[in-house]
């Protein structure tokens, strides 16, 4: 998929370099990032594909990393930018932890300064080509929040990224709750996903759920959903298609 | 020992007859004067503690910070003017981050402490800057182990079992000497070190002081830490008991 940006690069005899330093596609990719506010925090779903074209190439990628004490950040998109932003986020905290003055970085201050960081790389054509969704707890205040490559940001009870946003919204539209326990988030995560792997077909079949409450985040360890490939519609798929040869 | 450099301590980039460069001396003077900063390397980490001079009784305690860290593994502990101190440490924060983004890892102690050396130094060869005054305990965790590093206002940096700076240097030198730094823990080392500043701290000259100290340690999983309250309360009791028994005599 090609993005060509229709910039008059009045000196491009001279900038030859100037071109190739722009990000103009994505190569290693992650399909979507589900997430929830639940009772006691976040919940935050996502698979471990790395897809390079339509070739599921890598297929053991952590797309959901702790940030400070506070947060979790998923992203979706061009898995090398995302390690950009860890790197960048990995200063931000070490430098907040060198204070050393009681106070930590909640999500609400790692979503806003993402946002700064994507908005900006976006007017320079730039762009680092990630949606990126941040969910934290800090105080009691559960905070989720999303920031797409053109630097769109805003926080809502439950984010899709990606393919996430057309078929696992509309379940979490009709099923979520605020007052959601644990093992009830995790099952309407599950059921968001497992819709994805059906459709989505970047999506495998090894997911991590992360949590993050005010005691701090955990991730789980990569599962698979059980799936049923024998719907009756599928056992003989080309009965009703007429004149195929 | 303190001999008048007549007409040879105007520049730092004069030595006198003997071969002596009389602005770092005097640059050393400066850190004598501060409130002792004492370092060990116990068997299992560092430990770094300062005694901080009140100047006023107006400033809120906890403020003036004179240990720093500058990095997950590392930390210093400043002594003389802070204002140089304060350059320093930015210095080496900006060397440790730097080494970690072009070579994807920690930076080893001895690195950073000769990077932060070599720019101390670099003070030193110029007529239009003038030396820090000010002396710093380096002391970090790597893979290598604990390690304890000294720089001096003139750029030298050595590697330490224990050091000493400030205004009671010798004597907590001497104290230093006495314990069996290789069998001690870093608990031990907490309450070892909060005992010798308690010693040397001059209630005859300085009036009030505020012991702050940091460790690196197992405890605090290799990276650098102020030392727990608790463990730091406990400190200071049996500095003071000890204080008290030894006036007992």
């Amino acid at each position: 998929m090609t993005f060509t940006i229709p910039i008059d690069n009045g000196d491009a005899l001279k900038n030859a370099e100037a071109d190739s330093q722009r990000t103009l596609y994505p190569y290693v990719t992650g399909t979507s990032i589900v997430a929830i506010k639940y009772k006691d925090g976040v919940l935050m779903a996502s698979d471990m594909g790395g897809s390079y074209g339509s070739t599921l190439r890598y297929k053991n990628i952590e797309r959901v990393k702790a940030i400070g004490k506070h947060s979790l950040l998923g992203a979706s998109g061009e898995i090398s930018d995302f390690q950009e932003i860890l790197r960048y986020l990995d200063e931000l905290v070490l430098n907040d932890n060198m204070w050393d003055d009681g106070n930590s970085l909640g999500p609400k201050e790692v979503h806003n300064y993402l946002t700064r960081v994507m908005y900006n790389r976006r007017n320079k054509f730039n762009p680092l080509w990630n949606t990126l969704v941040l969910g934290g707890v800090k105080n009691g205040e559960i905070y989720l929040g999303m920031v797409s490559m053109i630097g769109v940001s805003f926080e809502d009870n439950h984010v899709a990224t990606g393919f996430g946003n057309h078929l696992a919204r509309p379940i979490l539209r009709d099923e979520w709750r605020a007052d959601l326990s644990f093992e009830d988030g995790v099952k309407l995560l599950e059921k968001c996903m497992r819709v994805l792997l059906y459709r989505d077909r970047s999506a495998i079949n090894k997911l991590q759920i992360a949590k993050i409450t005010e005691e701090g985040v955990t991730v789980s360890q990569p599962y698979s959903l059980k799936t049923f490939w024998e719907f009756q519609a599928f056992h003989n798929p080309t009965a009703g298609a007429q004149g195929s040869w | 020992m303190s001999s008048i450099g007549t007409g040879y301590d105007l520049s730092v980039t004069t030595f006198s007859p003997d071969g002596r460069v009389f602005q770092i001396e005097y640059a050393a003077k400066a850190v004598d004067n501060s409130g002792t900063v004492v370092g060990i390397k116990c068997k299992d980490g560092i430990v770094m503690g300062v005694e901080k001079l009140i100047a006023s009784k107006m400033m809120l305690p906890r403020s003036n910070r004179r240990i720093h860290s500058v990095h997950r593994h590392a930390g210093m502990a400043v002594a003389g003017l802070a204002a140089d101190g304060r350059q320093i440490v930015a210095r080496a924060k900006s060397e440790a981050r730097s080494y970690e983004s072009v070579y994807g890892d920690a930076v080893p102690v001895k690195e950073l402490s000769e990077r932060v050396a070599s720019y101390v130094h670099l003070c030193t060869l110029y007529w239009w800057l003038r030396p820090f005054g000010c002396g710093v305990i380096l002391g970090g965790y790597d893979k290598d182990g604990p390690q304890l590093y000294m720089i001096e206002p003139s750029g030298i940096s050595y590697r330490y079992f224990g050091a000493a700076i400030g205004k009671g240097k010798q004597a907590a030198k001497t104290e230093i000497e006495k314990l069996k730094l290789s069998e001690m823990t870093c608990k031990e080392g907490v309450i070892e070190v909060a005992k010798i500043i308690y010693k040397l701290h001059d209630e005859a000259k300085d009036k009030a002081f505020e012991l702050e100290m940091s460790w690196i340690c197992e405890d605090s999983k290799r990276e650098h830490q102020k030392v727990p309250d608790d463990l730091l309360e406990e400190a200071k009791t049996a500095a003071k008991t000890a204080l008290e028994e030894m006036d007992a005599d």
